[in-house]
């Protein structure tokens, strides 16, 4: 056995990224209230998208933009449905994740790109430097660093601003939000278009950075696993991390173990991931969902 | 001003003018979609809706058509007891998977024995209980952990995936193939096989199936207490309490018709038309079958209706794809924005809009 714990970790933490965007995104959806399945289907149309544009433009990070916006685009229709049509979210959200799919397969026939488009790594500088800690922490692509920040930021937003005390009252309780003169609609509209950009973004971090190419398909599942960890974090961004880069470890240890060519058949080992996913779910006993999850909200009742 | 004011009973004529609505919404925005492809939209239309069923070479089409909407219509008929009843068994595709591998697994084991009278039978029962097994995963894990069933019934879709390219190239490949991946072809083992039942009909034994259940659902639903039991939980789970329905019985129960009906899908499809593990073998019924249970409404009869409509766009969509090039990741779009127009118009049901002009009171 020859695997290198530092590389090992170090791949961790991009292994986890996209997992980590993702989940934070829809961890503010669900605060406010709203559960949008579709996480899976935004982060592939974000991953074929973000893969065009940033091929077409020679510029990657205009890719994780464009891939934000596709992403929101998508979260948009979700908006409209369960929002204003007063659709059920659970159903809505696999429809978005059917589309998302479909037109993912789609867009990306024919998508060709150049093999020179590189996400250059940002050494931060002095402490990048730092023997072990410095090339396993430090030594990354600005997104690895974005994504933690979108963890702090909505730590702070959520626990210390007025907005995100807002956002939790129209989670918590939309009747009595409504009553107090928010605007429950307008608050799950952003929040959802948040939590499709992350998405979006997440996607191509995948098809940029991570693999990188576009593969129909490319995502597997991550989307779900990022769900998954929202509920294991118990809805707090901060353990949103563990949870992530959990199975960013799970992930990167099976990849390795089936590169160093163990007698378990690889096939066997590339489910692991999603075991871990289902024992985790079953270990772990998730606190308490905001008040008002999944619940469709009209003014007139 | 449009306003929405709840109706204090669902309309009943929109119970039924809205799948319809949906359905003629969807394939105007489906030509839209040809039309940004640059098909001729209406072409494209009638290649897809109008040639499998009626069309030059339709007496072709329609035995496929027949054998896509059997398993479609067999698993949404599984999957509608329990959205009635507010459990989320998203994972049908998984389970379906499963009951194909351990219906030919059984039958393997007993290859080239001729005795159909065993063989067949078991292999059916074995893909029955290969579904069922796979969906008592995350129902017992909600029982016993109050975990997801959403999110752990996926999450076997994936790890069925990986079993079956496993099987294929591992325990269920057939040993006469060269080393080529996938079984050996159980349309060619008698004692296994799954026929047409009037050759070139499309007819076999899990379209009987599905119109069995169809039939079975109809009576449990309407004429029987679990029926009225699955009704009541999906309605108020309160009073379903009151009135002495165990919660974790229905889920274990809905999720156990559901996984078996999957498991049957898997394993007629396995025996009949598509003959193998991997290669020719069908997936991604399990989530389509979601779709056909929305549209019909979560009846029954509209279940059956709407398997066959989703299993035309499958026929008319590979026709389109062969005459009109037309990509078929174009169809699954297709299939997406058919529930959510269905989805979006289900308003028109529980809500009645009213229009009002600007500044007039409340």
């Amino acid at each position: 056995m020859d695997i290198n714990p530092i590389l090992l970790l170090a791949a961790l933490m991009v292994a986890s990224t996209p997992i980590l965007l993702a989940a934070i995104g829809e961890l503010v959806v669900e605060r406010a209230g709203v559960l949008n399945l579709g996480v899976e289907g935004m982060m592939i149309t974000g991953a074929v998208c973000g893969y065009i544009v940033g091929h077409g433009s020679g510029n990657p990070y205009v890719g994780f933009i464009g891939a934000a916006i596709a992403g929101a685009a998508l979260s948009f229709i979700f908006a409209l449905l369960t929002q204003f049509l007063l659709t059920n979210q659970v159903a809505t959200g696999l429809g978005l994740t059917m589309f998302g799919l479909g037109l993912a397969s789609l867009i990306g026939q024919g998508a060709v790109g150049s093999s020179d488009l590189i996400v250059a790594k940002l050494s931060l500088p002095i402490i990048s430097d730092i023997p072990v800690i410095g090339r396993i922490f430090f030594q990354h692509d600005p997104i690895v660093y974005v994504s933690l920040l979108l963890v702090a930021s909505v730590w702070w937003f959520l626990t210390k601003s007025h907005l995100g005390l807002v956002l939790r009252a129209v989670g918590e309780n939309h009747d009595a939000a409504h009553a107090l003169g928010y605007n429950v609609r307008l608050v799950r509209v952003l929040a959802i278009l948040f939590g499709g950009a992350c998405a979006g973004l997440a996607g191509s971090y995948i098809s940029l950075v991570r693999v990188p190419q576009w593969i129909d398909g490319i995502t597997s599942g991550a989307g779900w696993i990022a769900l998954a960890i929202v509920v294991f974090a118990s809805w707090n961004p901060w353990r949103l991390i563990a949870g992530a880069y959990l199975f960013g470890g799970v992930t990167v240890l099976q990849l390795n173990l089936q590169a160093e060519g163990l007698k378990i058949p690889t096939e066997y080992l590339s489910m692991a991931p999603y075991l871990a996913t289902i024992l985790v779910l079953v270990v772990i006993r998730a606190g308490r969902a905001p008040g008002s999850l999944g619940k469709s909200f009209h003014p007139s009742s | 001003m449009l306003k929405l004011e709840k109706r204090p009973q669902p309309s009943k004529g929109w119970t039924f003018g809205a799948p319809i609505l949906a359905v003629v919404l969807t394939v105007i925005l489906g030509m839209g979609l040809f039309a940004i492809l640059g098909k001729d939209p209406i072409l494209a239309t009638k290649v897809i809706f109008w040639d499998p069923l009626f069309g030059e070479f339709a007496d072709l089409d329609r035995p496929d058509v027949i054998k896509k909407a059997a398993p479609l219509i067999l698993i949404a008929i599984g999957l509608s007891f329990g959205f009635r009843a507010g459990i989320w068994n998203i994972g049908a595709e998984g389970q379906y998977i499963i009951g194909a591998i351990a219906g030919a697994a059984i039958a393997l084991a007993f290859y080239p024995m001729e005795a159909r009278w065993l063989i067949f039978p078991m292999t059916i029962l074995f893909g029955a209980l290969g579904g069922l097994v796979w969906a008592m995963i995350p129902a017992l894990l909600r029982v016993y952990f109050k975990t997801n069933e959403i999110l752990v019934s996926l999450m076997l879709v994936y790890v069925a995936e990986v079993l079956i390219k496993a099987m294929a190239i591992g325990a269920l490949r057939d040993p006469d193939g060269f080393g080529m991946p996938g079984s050996r072809d159980l349309r060619r083992f008698a004692s296994a096989a799954n026929p047409d039942l009037i050759a070139g009909s499309g007819i076999h034994l899990g379209v009987v199936a599905a119109v069995i259940s169809v039939i079975a659902a109809y009576i449990a639903l309407t004429r029987h207490q679990f029926g009225f039991d699955v009704r009541l939980a999906g309605q108020s789970p309160k009073a379903a309490a009151f009135s002495g329905v165990n919660p974790n019985k229905l889920i274990l129960i809905c999720m156990a018709i559901s996984g078996a009906l999957a498991g049957l899908a898997g394993v007629f499809e396995v025996t009949g038309p598509s003959g193998k593990i991997l290669g020719s073998f069908p997936t991604y019924y399990g989530f389509t079958a979601i779709i056909v249970a929305f549209l019909g409404r979560l009846h029954p009869v509209g279940i059956f209706l709407a398997g066959i409509l989703l299993a035309l766009t499958y026929i008319g969509g590979n026709l389109a794809e062969q005459s009109l090039g037309l990509p078929s990741a174009a169809i699954k779009c297709f299939q997406g924005l058919l529930l959510f127009s269905l989805l979006g118009v289900d308003l028109l049901t529980n809500y009645r809009i009213k229009f009002r002009r600007m500044g007039e009171a409340k």
